[in-house]
């Protein structure tokens, strides 16, 4: 146990040392965007009816920024620590596959709750935000970070080197993060659309957790949590036989 | 008794190359003990198999009895391994390096050893220094530091003097040797190969793979019986029949490789009967260098 929690510990540290571009960025980013969109779409669209825009924004951004950062912590980590030859610090000890998974896997979920309720927060000085379900909310924070922070594991085995993750994050991530309803409902979209929507594992996660908020969305949120949760069942299995294995990491 | 390091056997294939090809291998408990051989010889793999950084793909490793895949948690803490890469996580002091070290294997207050090592390793004004901030030389004390942060029986150093300057190696060796005659096993990679003859009281010689000797440093360098005569002749003309036994010409003397000390009553006979004499003459004794390249050139 001591193991696990150090490293844990490790990971936890890392991020906070560089709290100004692992955390705040991302809360900046996330504003920004909140302020952009709230501010230019005003009055055009209404998604939920009665629920002004930018309240319906705000859940989504949140839920963005978990998301984006669980992946970012996890992944980021282990690939710079295998760039730079220091993850044999963590392998030379008696670490098991399940502790070094752990370890990541939490510190990745703290650093994306970190920042998620760091935005949420900051965003209730500017627009009032109704809270229907909270513990729906916590869930899917809970079980998106989860399933971010797995994957970010796994595509930080896989990549030895910046542009290799950079595939991951920009072309696996981010336009499923973009096209899961984030800025809008996907009852908006065209059939086809719609129906190519429900393949994306991300637009359950935020449909899931703004029905915390409105005690509404697209889905069921029990519909949701199973998705999810399989989603990051296979995810995790994955990852913890690619560390059992060695994948990547010992040669 | 069990012993420190045991290898049977190992394979490593990487698609092509054959890294190691049926490594046996055993290092005794308190030993100090030498691994050389020339680059690509297959000694960070065999360490990185004894280490669990890698698997071998076939044959199989132990520390202290403890099978590095099998029983790797037991294994793992009997070993503590100096790599020959200068690694750091650069988020971290040099203490907090160590304390995260000491936690990883399973120990929580570890304060007073880890003040022992810094101290015996010079590193007492640079612990609370960032690791992004020490000098290469710096680094590589934590390095050591951090393989000793959980005591381990067995200590192997790939390479640590590589770069490192005069004073910090003899500290470092001071040190390492001290360990040894603490009980640590130790296993040294080392191209400094008169460090090598200096410390390791046993030593196996790997070439492509292949472990192509193993034996005491003293028998090594016995078996290799020959010697070298440095000779000034007045006149400087070497007899014709001790042309061929000649390795090199320097000022205004020659140097003869013999196989053996007998071969010097027969130089000197030939120098007699040509009416040449001896002004100056220096018999010397092949040191590990010099049976290490014997040895490659021969297997």
């Amino acid at each position: 146990m001591t193991g696990f929690y150090t490293l844990f510990q490790k990971e936890w540290l890392r991020f906070w040392k560089v709290a100004v571009q692992t955390v705040l960025a991302p809360v900046l980013t996330a504003m920004l965007y909140l302020l952009v969109f709230a501010h230019t779409l005003r009055g055009h669209v209404e998604v939920f009816p009665g629920v002004e825009y930018a309240s319906f924004l705000i859940p989504g951004l949140a839920m963005m920024s978990v998301l984006q950062n669980s992946f970012a912590n996890s992944s980021s980590s282990l690939m710079q620590s295998k760039m730079q030859g220091n993850i044999v610090f963590v392998l030379l000890p008696p670490i098991s596959h399940r502790e070094f998974f752990m370890a990541y896997l939490l510190a990745a979920m703290g650093r994306g709750l970190t920042v998620g309720a760091g935005m949420f927060l900051l965003t209730l000085w500017f627009v009032p935000v109704p809270l229907e379900h909270p513990l729906w909310a916590l869930v899917f924070a809970v079980a998106g970070s989860g399933v971010m922070g797995a994957l970010g594991i796994v595509a930080g085995m896989h990549s030895d080197k910046v542009d290799e993750l950079s595939v991951f994050t920009n072309f696996i991530i981010l336009p499923l993060t973009f096209l899961a309803g984030v800025f809008y409902s996907i009852h908006s979209l065209p059939p086809f659309w719609q129906k190519v929507s429900y393949l994306n594992p991300i637009f359950y996660m935020i449909d899931g957790f703004r029905y915390g908020f409105f005690g509404r969305g697209d889905v069921s949120p029990w519909m949701s949590l199973a998705i999810v949760s399989a989603v990051f069942a296979v995810i995790s299995l994955s990852a913890l036989w690619l560390i059992k294995t060695g994948y990547k990491l010992r040669h | 008794m069990t012993p420190a390091i045991k290898v049977e056997q190992v394979t490593k294939q990487y698609r092509e190359l054959r890294a190691l090809d049926g490594i046996d291998l055993d290092v005794a408990q308190g030993e100090f003990f030498g691994l050389l051989g020339p680059n690509g010889a297959g000694k960070t793999t065999l360490i990185s198999i004894i280490a669990g950084l890698a698997r071998a793909t076939s044959g199989r490793a132990a520390v202290m009895g403890h099978d590095v895949v099998n029983d790797y948690r037991a294994a793992r803490r009997s070993l503590g391994v100096v790599p020959q890469e200068l690694v750091m996580d650069p988020f971290f002091t040099v203490r907090e390096t160590l304390t995260f070290q000491s936690g990883y294997f399973g120990i929580r207050d570890n304060a007073a050893w880890i003040d022992e090592i810094i101290e015996h390793l010079d590193l007492t004004d640079k612990a609370h220094t960032n690791m992004r901030q020490l000098s290469g030389g710096m680094k590589r004390r934590v390095l050591v530091a951090q393989a000793l942060v959980h005591k381990p029986p067995v200590i192997i150093l790939d390479e640590p003097t590589a770069g490192v300057d005069v004073e910090l190696r003899q500290g470092l060796w001071r040190f390492i040797r001290r360990l040894n005659e603490d009980g640590h096993t130790i296993v040294l990679t080392t191209h400094y190969l008169e460090e090598a003859e200096a410390l390791c009281g046993r030593i196996a010689m790997l070439k492509q793979g292949r472990v192509v000797a193993l034996d005491t440093t003293q028998n090594l360098l016995r078996k290799h019986s020959g010697c070298y005569v440095d000779l000034r002749l007045i006149p400087d003309v070497l007899p014709a029949v001790l042309q061929p036994l000649v390795v090199a010409h320097a000022d205004g003397g020659c140097r003869l490789a013999l196989n053996d000390y007998v071969q010097l009553e027969d130089i000197m006979a030939a120098i007699r009967s040509a009416g040449i004499k001896v002004q100056e003459m220096e018999v010397m004794q092949p040191d590990l260098e010099e049976v290490f390249v014997q040895i490659m050139q021969n297997a």
